[in-house]
């Protein structure tokens, strides 16, 4: 019987199987922030044990509320830093280096085909784009990570999702994945993960996958995962390059982590999804979805772009594209937070960054804050806004707010119109 | 091991998220205590009041599907615990909140719809308690002169991690 790449992962990573069914998995990379790690690192100290089990394997960075904005912030960013350079943790990412840690731990080359990645936040599902098996856990697991490289998981069955057909202009991994959590629902794929496969996904640049998996999540999902490929092999060879021979042994070696032909999946689905439509959120679920056309007019306060699910270069030239020569409508307030440093300077030189101040865009450094309502871009009660971002919680961006979720090029055409308004018209 | 068991907090509506738990302009707090006021701040409930004695009397809580969804702050069992809440029974959890649940030495028991349905039928009862008995496997609802008890699975991990007090002394004695 074949097994897929997720239960390969786990099969070369087991530590321990204290019972059936769990098993405790050894760690490639343990990625921290400042949100959820310093009480962790907290812990530890009260314990005696303010250790770290490899700090080569341990990645840092301060990016929820960047630059710090009170004292609270502050306490906790240095919590973070003091413990990194305690402890020798060379890859901590602060101010004038810092990003949205699902962007910039990809975009340094950390995240590898096969590896086991555990962060304290959710979206660390994005990273199985890589074709790694990457959970989001809680602080103790974080601690327990921290301390001996270790983490405990359930079977990883696995839904596949063939993904059939070419996307139309104007539709793009964003959609697909708001699709997806419309048709199986926010707990669809509890204590599961997705695999997505098909023509879809092979088309898909990384940071499309990086999208489709960042929102694994919101279905409930353990991890997205995609095959590694040779897409995988192109982002990645500036950082393995010394290691393999050449991209065809890169690719050989990656194609080892793939499902087998008859690995048994607990669901198979299929979705020809040549015929979708740019997708938004309505209400306060990820899963409650409509098409553009149904929600075309609904007015909103602010347009926000940026987030671990559509900040990357690849989002900015798409909003771009939609926003050059134009300038967005005078009820709106956009918001351009580039997910990364690097993002930012490559949306620099290509002039993206012109274009969106142009068109009346405000340009924040790279950071989480507005998309959990923490810091840059709150929304006030009562206000509506169109966002890149991957939760539509009830006040999720301040309190009182609506979020409507969408991809960037639905975003642009929003921010111009001043309502929701359909891309495809633009492009 | 905690006790878990006294009043119960009915929350009745599926897929409450770690926001409506705990906002996340609360996750700048490094303590745990220091989450304390914060329980449930923007979860909206027809009868529901965060700051109400019920809220504050609850040692349980009772909701339905998907509990805990959305993000994996940890801090939303911590301002459960700080608030004397150890245990949440459901129709089911989200992966992370419930391993955070474990991983702290509380418990998160799912039970199917009518037995939940059951643990509800008790809600109008003004003296309702619950007792979750997690190395016997059993949830005791009693109220209004009336008492139930129910089995429930568990995984012997999670039970394991509930008997040791948490994963950090679990894991540190084993790996």
């Amino acid at each position: 019987m074949g097994k897929t790449i997720a239960e390969k992962i786990f099969a070369s990573h087991l530590v321990d199987e204290p019972f059936a069914g769990t098993h405790v998995l050894r760690l490639d990379a343990v990625l921290c922030h400042e949100i959820t790690t310093p009480i962790a690192i907290a812990d530890l100290m009260a314990r005696g044990k303010d250790r770290v089990f490899d700090a080569t394997r341990i990645k840092a960075v301060i990016d929820h509320v960047t630059p710090s904005k009170d004292t609270k912030t502050a306490t906790q960013a240095k919590i973070l830093r003091d413990w990194a350079r305690r402890h020798a943790i060379r890859d901590f990412f602060d101010v004038g280096h810092n990003g949205v840690c699902h962007a910039l731990f990809p975009e340094k080359g950390f995240i590898r085909p096969g590896y086991t990645v555990i962060m304290g936040d959710s979206h660390t599902c994005t990273h199985g784009a890589f074709g790694a098996f990457a959970a989001g856990v809680g602080t103790t697991d974080l601690e327990v990570g921290i301390l001996k490289g270790v983490c405990a998981f359930r079977e990883p069955k696995t839904i596949r999702f063939n993904l059939h057909g070419t996307l139309s202009k104007g539709v793009y991994a964003k959609d697909v994945i708001l699709f997806l959590i419309g048709q199986i629902g926010v707990n669809g794929a509890t204590d599961r993960v997705m695999e997505f496969r098909g023509p879809v996904v092979e088309a898909m640049t990384m940071e499309s996958r990086m999208t489709l998996c960042n929102m694994a999540i919101e279905a409930g999902g353990t991890s997205g995962i995609c095959m590694p490929d040779q897409v995988t092999v192109e982002y990645l060879w500036p950082f393995i390059q010394n290691d393999y021979p050449s991209k065809d042994a890169a690719l050989a070696e990656f194609k080892r982590w793939w499902s087998d032909d008859d690995a048994v999946y607990e669901k198979v689905l299929d979705f020809d999804v040549s015929t979708l439509e740019p997708i938004v959120t309505h209400g306060y679920k990820p899963d409650q979805v409509k098409t553009i056309t149904e929600m075309a007019g609904t007015p909103v306060d602010q347009v926000y772009l940026g987030s671990c699910t559509n900040g990357r270069l690849e989002d900015l030239r798409i909003a771009a594209g939609i926003l050059k020569g134009k300038t967005i409508a005078p009820t709106v307030r956009g918001i351009l937070s580039p997910a990364t440093p690097k993002i930012y300077q490559d949306a620099l030189h290509e002039g993206l960054i012109d274009i969106f101040m142009a068109a009346g865009f405000c340009v924040t450094n790279p950071t989480c804050g507005a998309c959990l309502g923490m810091s840059n871009g709150v929304l006030a009660e009562g206000e509506v806004c169109a966002s890149t971002t991957n939760r539509n919680f009830m006040g999720r961006m301040g309190k009182g707010g609506m979020v409507h979720l969408m991809s960037p090029a639905t975003s642009a055409a929003t921010a111009i119109e001043g309502k929701m308004a359909d891309p495809r018209k633009y492009l | 091991m905690k006790t878990f068991g006294g009043s119960v907090l009915y929350l009745d509506r599926s897929d409450i998220n770690t926001d409506e738990i705990i906002p996340a302009k609360y996750l700048t707090e490094i303590t745990k205590e220091d989450l304390k006021p914060y329980i449930l701040e923007d979860l909206k409930l027809p009868g529901f009041d965060p700051k109400g004695a019920k809220t504050r009397e609850a040692r349980v809580i009772v909701s339905r599907a998907n509990f805990g969804c959305g993000s994996s702050r940890e801090h939303a069992p911590w301002v459960f615990e700080v608030n004397d809440i150890t245990a949440v029974v459901a129709e089911s959890f989200a992966r992370i909140f419930r391993q955070n649940m474990f991983n702290c030495g509380m418990a998160a028991i799912e039970l199917p719809k009518e037995k939940i349905d059951l643990l509800f039928s008790y809600a109008g009862y003004p003296d309702t308690t619950m007792a979750v008995d997690v190395a016997g496997q059993t949830v005791t609802v009693r109220g209004g002169g009336k008492e139930e008890t129910i089995s429930f699975a568990i995984s012997p991990f999670d039970k394991a991690l509930v008997l040791a007090g948490g994963w950090v002394d679990y894991a540190d004695t084993k790996y």
